[in-house]
C-alpha cells in the first residue's frame, strides 16, 4: 500500500484537536492524553488508607494489607493460644482431665479453659468410653460446636475402644468412626503430663495451618 | 430368723407355690418360689411383723441356658435379716408379676432386667428400656445373643 496524505485528513479517525491541546499544536492530544493516564496511574498506585478499623471487617483489612505468612501466623497463634475445650468426660480420663485442669497441672496456662457448652469450644476434648448409646450426642454436639473444632481422643477407650475393643456390643470402637479427630492420646487413662502433650501437640498442628496463605 | 424358719413359714402359709430352698453355696440362701406365686410372697415377706423384709437389696435375671431365673435379695433393717427369693423362667417368653409396688426400687431393676435379658414383668408401672437405645434388637445378655453387624451406621 503507498503513502497517500489525503487519507489524513480524509478518513474517519481525524478530528480537529480542540481547547488545550489545540494551542499546544497538532500532537498535544497525545501529550495530555500520556499525562492523564501518568497521574492516574500514579494516583491509583499510591492509595494510601485510613487505617480505621472498627469492627470485623478490621480482620479483612488486615488480610488485605499483611503478608499472608505474617496473617496465617497471627491467626494460627490466636487460635492455639485459647483451645477453650468442650467439657465431655464419660468416664474414668474425665477424672485426669479434671486433673489436668485444676491447679497442679494447670491447662488455663495453654488457653485451655473448659466450658459447658459446644457453642463456645473450639476443642472436643473425648475423654472416656462412647456408647453406642451415646454416638448420636456426640455427633449432635460436634455439629453444634463453631468451625474452626478440633477434636482430641483423650484414652484408649476414645481411640480404639480399648479394653471393650473384643466383645463389646454397645461399645463405639473408637470416636474416630464418629467425628474425625486431629490428635490421639494412648493411655489408660493417660496421665496430665500426655494430656498436656496431646495438647501442645495439636497446637503445633495448628500452627501449621494454611488459612489465608492457600489462597494465594 | 434362721433361713430355714423363714422357709417353713412360708410353706406353710403358700404350699406348693414355695418349691424348696436352696442353702448349700448360698449366702444368703435361696427360697425357689413359683413365679406365680412372686407378688404375694413379697408381700407378705415385707408386711409380715416378724419377717419384714422392707430392703430389696438386689433383683437380678440369670440365664441358665435351659431356663431364666430372677432373684431377689432381701434385708430387713428391722431384725438384721437377709433371704434370697429366686423363680424359675421357661426359656419360651419369661415373664412373672411385677414387684415394684411392694418394693419401689424395684422398677429401675426390673428394667434393667428387661433390657439385658427380656424377662418381661406383669403389671409393671413403666417397663422399658434402662441402658440400651431405645430401638436396640435383642437382649445382650442372652447366652444365644447375636451381635449386630451395625448400629446406626457404625460398626459394632
Amino acid at each position: 500500500m503507498t503513502h497517500d496524505p489525503s487519507h489524513g485528513k480524509g478518513g474517519a479517525g481525524a478530528s480537529a484537536p480542540t481547547g488545550a491541546s489545540a494551542a499546544l499544536g497538532p500532537e498535544a492530544h497525545v501529550l495530555v492524553g500520556n499525562a492523564d493516564l501518568f497521574v492516574n496511574w500514579a494516583r491509583k498506585s499510591s492509595l494510601w488508607y485510613l487505617l480505621f478499623a472498627t469492627a470485623c471487617c478490621g480482620i479483612e483489612l488486615m488480610q488485605a494489607g499483611a503478608s499472608r505468612y505474617d496473617l496465617d501466623r497471627f491467626v494460627n497463634w490466636a487460635r492455639k493460644s485459647s483451645l477453650w475445650y468442650l467439657l465431655f468426660a464419660t468416664a474414668c480420663c474425665g477424672i485426669e482431665l479434671m486433673q489436668a485442669g485444676a491447679s497442679r497441672y494447670d491447662l488455663d496456662r495453654f488457653g485451655a479453659v473448659f466450658r459447658a457448652t459446644p457453642r463456645q469450644s473450639d476443642l472436643m476434648l473425648v475423654a472416656g468410653t462412647i456408647t453406642h448409646k451415646m454416638a448420636d450426642r456426640v455427633k449432635r454436639l460436634y455439629e453444634q460446636m463453631p468451625e474452626p473444632k478440633y477434636v482430641i481422643a483423650m484414652g484408649s477407650c476414645a481411640n480404639t475402644g480399648g479394653p471393650f475393643y473384643k466383645d463389646s456390643y454397645c461399645v463405639v470402637k473408637g470416636v474416630d468412626l464418629l467425628i474425625p479427630v486431629d490428635v490421639y492420646i494412648p493411655g489408660c487413662p493417660p496421665r496430665p503430663e500426655a494430656l498436656i502433650d496431646g495438647i501442645m501437640a495439636l497446637q503445633k498442628i495448628i500452627m501449621r495451618k494454611k488459612n489465608y496463605g492457600a489462597k494465594a | 430368723m434362721e433361713a430355714q424358719a423363714i422357709f417353713d413359714t412360708l410353706k406353710g402359709k403358700f404350699g406348693d407355690a414355695v418349691v424348696e430352698l436352696q442353702g448349700e453355696g448360698f449366702s444368703p440362701p435361696f427360697v425357689v418360689v413359683a413365679p406365680a406365686a412372686v407378688k404375694e410372697v413379697s408381700r407378705f415377706l415385707k408386711e409380715d411383723p416378724d419377717l419384714s423384709f422392707d430392703s430389696l437389696m438386689c433383683l437380678s435375671g440369670a440365664d441358665y441356658k435351659d431356663k431364666f431365673a430372677v432373684a431377689y435379695h432381701l434385708y430387713s433393717m428391722k431384725h438384721r435379716h437377709a433371704i434370697g427369693l429366686k423363680a424359675m423362667l421357661p426359656r419360651e417368653n419369661p415373664s412373672l408379676p411385677t414387684v415394684d409396688d411392694v418394693w419401689p426400687a424395684a422398677n429401675f431393676q426390673e428394667r434393667e432386667a428387661y433390657d439385658l435379658f427380656g424377662i418381661g414383668f406383669e403389671g409393671s408401672k413403666d417397663l422399658r428400656r434402662i441402658l440400651l437405645p431405645e430401638d436396640w434388637e435383642g437382649h445382650p445378655l442372652r447366652k444365644d445373643y447375636k451381635y449386630p453387624d451395625f448400629y446406626h451406621g457404625i460398626k459394632v
